[in-house]
């Protein structure tokens, strides 16, 4: 892995924590631990791993990204932009009337292939997407993150089980394992352990890695491609809130908007990591 | 009535030999069951298409967000249940993953209504058409025969969005003299001068019985069918609001929320006149046979019939 291209991944992973605090500062709503914690993961994907562009949005060879914990869409929202797939002003205009980007994943914006918001339905969709591209011979890959609080849904293991039965290698689950759900932490909520073992017994193959070690989640991209004839899930261990000291690990910030002051803090705490 | 009656069809078993063919024509068809294919006769389709039918086995939610994930990438899906599991267990699926992205996806359940007989409540779906009614986008169609049930299909297929078709288990009486379906418009199959009936479904077949009943009473009734509840054919509505001023709506479903809520919605805004309903009131079904249910809870000609004359009798 080269030290430049995972440089190059962090600064963009920087962009898009000081674009989520920006525009949910503005937006005075929304869930910034979730996103922080899927931005590793969301730089990644966009800048490095799928093979995308705004130029081929409509094009059936492009990889698909389906964001399944909707709520944390703040995070796609500024990979979006970064990329190129609507300019950077819109992020301002988050949440408000007739905005671009909605409150939850919605079709009207350029990048996103379907509509998220309520939970659990997302790795079936994903699936569905993986699906056709086997009918249609295609070779493209689809990525669905998904949050750890939701995996409680029923849907999430009807659809595992369905994936593994329909052998879907062109499918890769990421789970942002961050550990807190809206109420408090997974573990006193609902207990989602053994996850490794439950995901394994389902029929997948299971890979660990740090969430916000971007060589990890490179390598651990690389090993799900070069598996066959199983889907494949990255339990990417995270931190709720990531890069924002007051933010990490406080649940408050599921879905909670910072202050303006707050952001002030916020982007001064993330502009020093990046120049370090 | 002989005739009628000789004239039976499992609209099922239309509905399968119509995905075989639109699979001939249409290699974009995908065709999705949970289990029940052989009941739905989606098993037509999976036999000459295997490669283009997929079972979920016992997940409807698995499947319905598996429509919306294959109609994002071009597909047009037909996706097939019971009319109790695709309405009530999967409803978020289908309200927030298929409709509301407006994707292709046609939802064609069977064993919709009381007519399913035998298995009782928990298989008696007749509050579907309600749960689908309030959400914005769908078309919902309640065909009323089998060959009707032929054109919606094919007419969902030619036409983009989300679609729910509802069919019956039993077998159905062909009406005869039907004009060409359309979606989104009702027919006038009898005409008539006391009032009109509007049904949808089975209830067509017992709305032109009881028009004959009637008539040996000495009420003469038009007879409307409505076969696509949602949009409803609002200009109908108001037209035979205007003529007959009594309109009676019946339907295999609650009195809640379907066809007589649509009916009635139309009239109270654009042209109020006295609108009573025949369908089921307020209550679950159980187990019996069709015929027996049918009477059982007041849906059959001479019920039809009766609550007829009571709309005539009540003063406006």
């Amino acid at each position: 892995m080269s030290s430049n291209k995972i440089l190059y991944l962090e600064k963009q992973a920087q962009t898009i924590r000081q674009r989520i605090i920006s525009m949910l500062a503005k937006a005075k709503s929304g869930h910034p631990g979730g996103s922080l914690s899927s931005t590793d993961i969301m730089a990644c994907l966009f800048f490095e791993v799928m093979n995308h562009s705004p130029e081929k949005k409509d094009s059936p060879d492009r990889d698909r990204f389906h964001l399944s914990k909707g709520h944390c869409c703040p995070a796609l929202y500024a990979a979006l932009s970064l990329a190129g797939y609507f300019p950077e002003e819109e992020l301002g205009k988050l949440r408000k009337l007739g905005a671009l980007l909605q409150g939850h994943p919605d079709r009207r914006t350029p990048g996103v292939e379907v509509a998220s918001g309520s939970l659990g339905q997302g790795l079936s969709v994903a699936s569905g997407m993986a699906i056709a591209g086997k009918i249609d011979k295609l070779d493209y890959r689809v990525y669905c993150i998904m949050g750890d609080g939701e995996i409680q849904e029923g849907n999430i293991w009807e659809a595992a089980m369905s994936a593994a039965h329909f052998k879907l290698d062109n499918l890769c689950a990421i789970l942002d394992y961050n550990r807190f759900q809206i109420d408090g932490r997974t573990e006193d909520i609902m207990n989602l352990e053994p996850l490794l073992n439950k995901w394994e017994a389902f029929g997948w193959h299971v890979i660990q890695c740090d969430g916000h070690n971007i060589g990890e989640l490179l390598e651990s991209f690389e090993e799900a491609k070069t598996v066959k004839q199983k889907p494949c899930i990255i339990i990417a261990h995270t931190v709720k809130g990531k890069g924002v000291s007051f933010m990490e690990h406080v649940v408050d910030f599921h879905g909670r908007a910072p202050s303006l002051d707050e952001e002030i803090v916020a982007l001064k705490e993330l502009k020093n990591i990046s120049e370090k | 009535m002989q005739q009628l009656k000789d004239e039976k069809f499992y609209a099922r078993d239309v509905y399968g030999k119509t995905l075989v063919e639109l699979g001939k024509i249409d290699p974009n068809l995908v065709v999705l069951d949970a289990d029940l294919s052989g009941s739905t006769r989606t098993s037509f389709f999976a036999r000459e298409f295997p490669e283009r039918f997929i079972n979920f086995g016992v997940a409807e939610q698995n499947m319905m967000a598996h429509a919306a994930g294959l109609a994002s990438c071009g597909k047009i899906v037909f996706v097939s249940t019971f009319a109790m599991f695709a309405s009530a267990r999967a409803l978020d699926q289908v309200r927030n993953t298929i409709i509301y992205n407006k994707f292709n996806v046609k939802i064609v359940a069977t064993h919709g209504g009381i007519t399913v007989g035998e298995d009782g409540a928990s298989h008696q779906a007749l509050e579907d058409i309600n749960f689908f009614r309030a959400i914005p986008y769908i078309t919902i169609i309640n065909p009323s025969d089998a060959w009707e049930a032929r054109d919606a299909i094919i007419a969902a297929h030619k036409t983009p969005g989300p679609f729910y078709i509802r069919l019956g288990r039993s077998k159905i009486a062909t009406i005869p003299n039907k004009p060409e379906f359309k979606i989104g418009k009702g027919f006038i199959i009898e005409e008539g001068n006391d009032l009109a009936i509007i049904a949808n479904g089975i209830m067509v077949n017992e709305a032109l019985a009881a028009r004959k009943l009637l008539k040996d009473q000495g009420v003469s009734a038009a007879v409307v069918n409505m076969p696509t509840v949602k949009p409803i054919d609002s200009e109908l509505i108001v037209d035979l609001a205007k003529k007959y001023r009594r309109l009676l709506v019946c339907e295999e479903h609650q009195i809640t929320g379907g066809l007589y809520s649509a009916v009635c919605e139309v009239t109270s805004l654009r042209f109020p006149v006295l609108v009573h309903p025949v369908g089921v009131d307020n209550k679950f079904g159980q187990s019996g046979s069709p015929e027996e249910l049918v009477k059982f809870y007041g849906l059959s000609s001479s019920s039809i019939a009766e609550k007829a004359q009571q709309l005539l009798r009540q003063k406006n």
